[in-house]
């Protein structure tokens, strides 16, 4: 073969092999150490020396050009081959993944750590009490003497020995106050229980307390920072608010704060019983009494106290409309506050 | 209390739109719970006359009507009600009048006979919820007039939810004081003037309790009508407060209390025996109450009683024996003063609620009895004719509250706002306080009927109610907070549970109390702890164990189609009574599958050791020993105490066999329980030096007896620290083919590190067989060949 054919067979054989083994096989028959070109070159010493330098160039020149054929055909067929392995290995991306899917909590812990982080910010920590309460925390230390008709507004659970079940979450005040002296800023939040289960309500519910006592904490206080509390939660910036004089035997002056109603925007709906207004909270400033109970001067010291009913602002939050839902724990209203 | 506006606005009128006054008794703390019309809308209604009713032409059941309807001539109305009679005044609705239901009438044609109006029901005008026939009205009743006018009928039914401590409002007058208090309108008196005394009879009266009854006012009227009957103004104004007419003088008292707020009681004079005493119950004595109960009155119950035994249940309820009927011709009326302290939860106690206890639980104007007996004299001479005794008043009376001092300096601090000196006496003095300057603080006397008042924060509390509380200026926050502390060592119990959820769990919050028999099933500690007045035995115990609910959430699951569940709570469980006895626990059960229903692996049940890793995910990077422990809701193989720094925190486990199957379980959940306090210590982490010389790992497999538990070979390791052995964990357990019976291969990788060079194959060599010596002599291991 002369070196045109040299070079015409091997385009034709590496187009011909069909893997990178095969193409390495055919390289051998031009390349390797008996290959065509390697012969050629091997005839060289063959030649008078004056063709010499001329037939070693025009030898050269074929085996780049096979070496460039050689390199091309290579990485098609790499090319092919990733391909192919590709193909191969591509997966259907729309299967779903493995592993343990998420869980979630409850709403009203939700609701909870909502309260809590805003509290948080301006200042109030978290403080605790126990459920199982005592005549004293629960009722004298707060201003409600035995006999007094407040107490008939709280149906309350009893237990051997003079202990019963808290109705509300403000013995917390009075052991917190007990332990510190102002500048006192708490939140405590927690189960509390009353003697009452129909549509709207369950013996068992959930309550957040609050206090700010410090020199001139006042009734003007109350009102910012329970008005920018309820704006905050609802996530409006105008939110109507208002307090009505009320009572509680524990503040004095005492208010029930009520917001727009924030299903019907105020227009009257079955939520708010056609008013345009939801009654959200009971506060007031801390009774004289109260202090005297657990030592603070009352003259000294003033500031406010509010209660807060968890349940319910969970409801109007996420549009729930059966209380009794939060403690079912059925896993399909559950999981709907992932 | 339920109230009648145009009463209201007979003692003070404002000239407010309804809707604006019930705005305004809200907003001062009244909260007006409901508003309605006494009656529905209609118009063109008139009393008429029936001159004539003849039978109708064409038609056995209805009438042909001539009705008189004060115009000039008759019209003629059909009619089908059996009492349309000649001479009876009943309400004609004119051509073109709207009734109730948007009804409106026309003329018609009735069977050929041209009908000109309708006669109307009560029912048809919405005045009741049924009638028998066209409404009934007096003879007297001025034909042509408009039915509204006639019957008042544009007046509001207006509801008021009152607080414990506005007993001073728990009358029409009290309410009255209040508007004109906050409006600055004028309030109407009620005549209560003395009646002079016409014979000169009395009762005498004795009381052997003045603490409880420090007054009684009493008053004999002889020779009442027993013919009389309550006027229409009177009976309308009981309806519209939600009484009816029983009896003019039993009447009267109502009205006297609904108008005052003061009860009162008539005695018929005939049925008494001896005096009246106002006395203590004393074993043996009975009274049958108005309601037909016949009860034995407590030791501590006030009674008033005359030589025959109790009479009455003072201030709660009366006795049917001495009361006032049709055929009573002589009264002995009473207004006493009751203080709180002795009805106080008396009425509660007998499951009595009456007009009367709720309001001397509350308390009463002390000066009232002597007005209100007056007032009810003159109503009951006027009714019913009759003379009246003199007045006769017993008891020592009650002495007037002290002053208060006021500081309006303290009111503006409290308050939070810079409403002046002038402005602040002002509002005191139109709730009816006397205002005298007392240097630097006023001393203020507030009226007997505001007996509420007795400290000087009672009275910043009605300037800003009057002030009104929107006019008190919200403030907002001030910037001199301290940061709130923040240990680094602490976690809260929202990031436990948020950990929770991320492994797949769901948090459930379940009642804290339950019944007995669950309770037993899975208290473990502490004694049961019943609630003397449970809402129904299914919640009649505290609960010892948050396991005992996560079980009901997953039966009640499971039976809504659930197949797999992994579910915890947060909260307190109940050991005891007292503080310390209320432990804070984490729980949490799972069941079903170990992964959610999926593709890609092969699915098994979840089991102890899926749960211990969650259980441990909690802990870290605190690492809890387990070992064996006992639970009576835990299988006794598949149960484990957990210790944490030494204390015993909970356990974790598979539900009993029993339990199992008692609850209906295809398979045992597994669950834990623990308590969370210390799950909130996590501790800061410290800096320890990185080792700078390569570790060396050498695998170890050993046979020991197949009952020892590897907590056992961990803890001994972690004790004698061996030399060089950085980490040690066991990465396979095997029993079967190649392992003796009785035994078990555990295969162990152990790390080797030296921080301060490369370790040789020698010292290697050496540190594993320091292990391997060890195990043996511990544990009578052997390697495994």
């Amino acid at each position: 073969m002369n070196l045109d054919e040299i070079l015409k067979e091997a385009e034709r054989e590496f187009a011909a092999a069909g893997s990178l083994p095969v193409l390495d096989q055919v390289k051998a028959r031009y390349l390797g150490k008996s290959g065509a070109i390697t012969e050629q070159m091997k005839g060289l010493g063959a030649l008078p020396p004056e063709e010499r330098k001329a037939a070693g160039a025009r030898i050269n020149q074929v085996k780049d050009q096979v070496e460039a054929l050689l390199k091309a055909r290579r990485e098609a067929l790499q090319a092919a081959e990733l391909e192919k392995q590709l193909a191969a290995e591509s997966l259907d991306v729309t299967l779903p993944g493995r592993g343990e899917g998420m869980g979630g909590l409850h709403p009203v812990t939700r609701t909870l750590a909502r309260i809590e982080q805003l509290f948080a910010s301006i200042g109030f920590a978290v403080a605790d009490g126990p459920e199982i309460e005592t005549d004293f925390y629960n009722f004298t230390a707060l201003n409600i003497p035995e006999n007094h008709p407040a107490r008939a507004m709280h149906d309350t659970f009893y237990l051997d020995g003079g202990h019963l079940l808290r109705t509300h979450t403000s013995p917390v005040q009075v052991h917190y106050m007990q332990k510190h002296q102002p500048p006192i800023r708490i939140i405590a939040p927690g189960r509390v229980y009353r003697c009452d289960s129909d549509v709207t309500h369950t013996p068992m519910f959930h309550q957040v307390e609050g206090l700010w006592v410090d020199e001139s904490v006042s009734f003007a206080d109350l009102k910012g920072v329970l008005a920018d509390f309820m704006g905050r939660f609802f996530e409006r910036d105008q939110l109507p608010v208002r307090f009505r004089p009320s009572f509680f035997p524990f503040t004095e002056p005492s208010a029930e704060m009520d917001i727009g109603c924030v299903i019907c925007e105020g227009a009257g709906c079955r939520v708010c019983s056609h008013t345009g207004w939801l009654e959200v909270l009971g506060c007031g400033m801390v009774h004289p009494n109260v202090f005297g109970h657990v030592g603070i001067d009352g003259e000294r010291y003033q500031g406010f106290a509010f209660g807060l009913g968890v349940e319910r602002l969970a409801m109007l939050r996420y549009g729930v409309d059966d209380l009794r839902l939060f403690f079912e724990n059925d896993a399909r209203f559950l999981k709907q506050f992932a | 209390m339920q109230f009648s506006e145009a009463w209201l606005k007979s003692l003070v009128d404002p000239k407010l739109p309804t809707a604006e006054l019930g705005h305004l008794l809200t907003m001062a703390g009244l909260e007006v719970e409901a508003l309605e019309p006494a009656a529905p809308a209609f118009t063109r209604v008139v009393v008429a006359e029936i001159l004539s009713a003849e039978k109708h032409p064409n038609a056995d059941r209805l009438q042909v009507c001539q009705v008189n309807v004060g115009e000039a001539a008759p019209l003629t109305i059909v009619c089908g009600a059996a009492n349309a009679r000649a001479g009876l005044k009943t309400a004609c609705a004119r051509v073109g009048a709207r009734l109730p239901g948007d009804f409106q009438v026309k003329q018609a044609k009735v069977r050929n006979v041209e009908s000109f109006g309708m006669l109307c029901s009560a029912k048809e005008l919405g005045l009741s919820a049924e009638a028998a026939g066209i409404l009934e009205l007096p003879a007297e009743a001025p034909v042509g007039t408009t039915l509204r006018d006639w019957l008042d009928l544009d007046d509001h039914l207006i509801t008021l939810k009152l607080t414990p401590n506005r007993g001073d409002c728990l009358s029409v007058l009290g309410i009255a004081r209040e508007v004109a208090a906050l409006t600055g309108t004028a309030l109407e008196g009620v005549d209560c003037s003395a009646v002079a005394a016409q014979v000169a009879d009395t009762h005498p009266v004795v009381i052997e309790h003045e603490a409880g009854c420090p007054r009684y006012v009493g008053r004999v009227i002889r020779g009442i009508d027993p013919k009389a009957a309550s006027p229409a103004w009177m009976v309308r104004r009981l309806e519209r407060c939600g009484l009816r007419a029983i009896h003019p003088v039993v009447d009267v008292t109502n009205y006297v209390l609904l108008e005052l707020g003061q009860p009162m009681h008539g005695f018929d004079l005939a049925r008494l025996r001896g005096p009246i005493r106002a006395r203590l119950a004393r074993s043996g004595d009975k009274l049958e109450l108005l309601n037909g109960e016949v009860m034995e009155p407590d030791a501590d119950a006030l009674l008033i009683a005359d030589d025959s035994g109790p009479l009455a249940l003072a201030g709660i309820m009366g006795g049917v024996g001495s009361g006032v009927t049709e055929a009573t011709a002589d009264v002995f009326l009473e207004a006493a003063h009751f203080t709180p302290a002795a009805i106080a939860g008396r009425a509660r106690r007998h499951g009595l609620s009456t007009d009367s206890s709720h309001r001397f639980e509350r308390g009463v104007d002390p000066e009232l009895p002597h007005f209100a007996m007056q007032r009810a004299t003159r109503l009951i001479l006027d009714i019913c004719g009759g003379q009246c005794g003199p007045l006769v008043e017993s008891g020592p009376g009650t002495a007037a509250k002290a002053p208060v001092d006021f500081r309006p300096a303290r009111a503006r601090k409290i308050l939070g706002f810079d409403l002046d000196d002038g402005a602040m006496l002002g509002i005191l003095a139109r709730l009816g306080m006397s205002v005298g300057t007392e240097g630097a603080s006023v001393r203020v006397q507030a009226p007997s009927h505001r007996f509420d008042i007795s400290r000087e924060v009672d009275l910043i509390e009605e300037v800003a109610r009057v002030h009104g509380y929107d006019a008190i200026p919200a403030v907002a926050l001030r910037g001199d907070h301290a940061m709130l502390p923040a240990g680094e060592g602490e976690r809260s119990v929202a990031e436990l549970k948020k950990l929770l959820v991320a492994r797949g769990y769901q948090e459930n919050i379940t009642y804290s109390f339950t019944s007995e028999e669950l309770d037993r099933d899975f208290r473990s500690q502490g004694e049961i702890l019943p609630l003397l007045n449970p809402i129904a035995s299914q919640m009649g115990v505290m609960r010892g164990s948050l396991l005992g609910g996560l079980v009901q959430s997953l039966r009640h699951n499971l039976n809504h189609g659930q197949e797999r569940l992994r579910i915890f709570e947060a909260g307190r469980a109940f050991i005891g009574a007292g503080a310390e006895d209320q432990p804070q626990r984490i729980a949490a059960l799972a069941y079903g599958a170990c992964r959610p229903e999926q593709w890609g692996e092969k699915a098994r049940p979840v089991d102890f050791f899926d749960l211990r890793a969650d259980l441990d995910a909690l802990l870290h990077p605190r690492a809890a020993a387990y070992g064996p422990g006992s639970h009576p809701a835990l299988h006794p193989g598949q149960c484990a105490e957990v210790w944490l720094g030494g204390a015993a925190i909970g356990w974790i486990g598979s539900l009993h066999p029993r339990l199992t199957q008692k609850y209906g379980f295809a398979k045992a959940p597994v669950l834990f329980e623990i308590d969370l306090r210390p799950l909130l210590e996590q501790g800061a982490p410290r800096y320890q030096g990185l080792a700078r010389f390569p570790a060396v790992r050498r695998d170890l497999a050993v046979l020991v007896d197949a009952a020892l538990p590897l907590g056992e070979i961990e803890a001994a390791l972690r004790d004698a620290k061996p030399a060089l052995v950085a980490d040690f964990a066991c990465f396979d357990v095997y029993q079967g083919q190649g392992v003796e019976h009785g035994k078990k291969s555990l295969a162990f990788k152990m790390l080797l590190q030296h921080t301060e060079k490369t370790l040789t194959d020698s010292e290697i060599e050496a540190a594993v067989a320091g292990v391997l010596e060890l195990l043996a002599l511990r544990f009578n291991a052997t390697l495994r060949g």
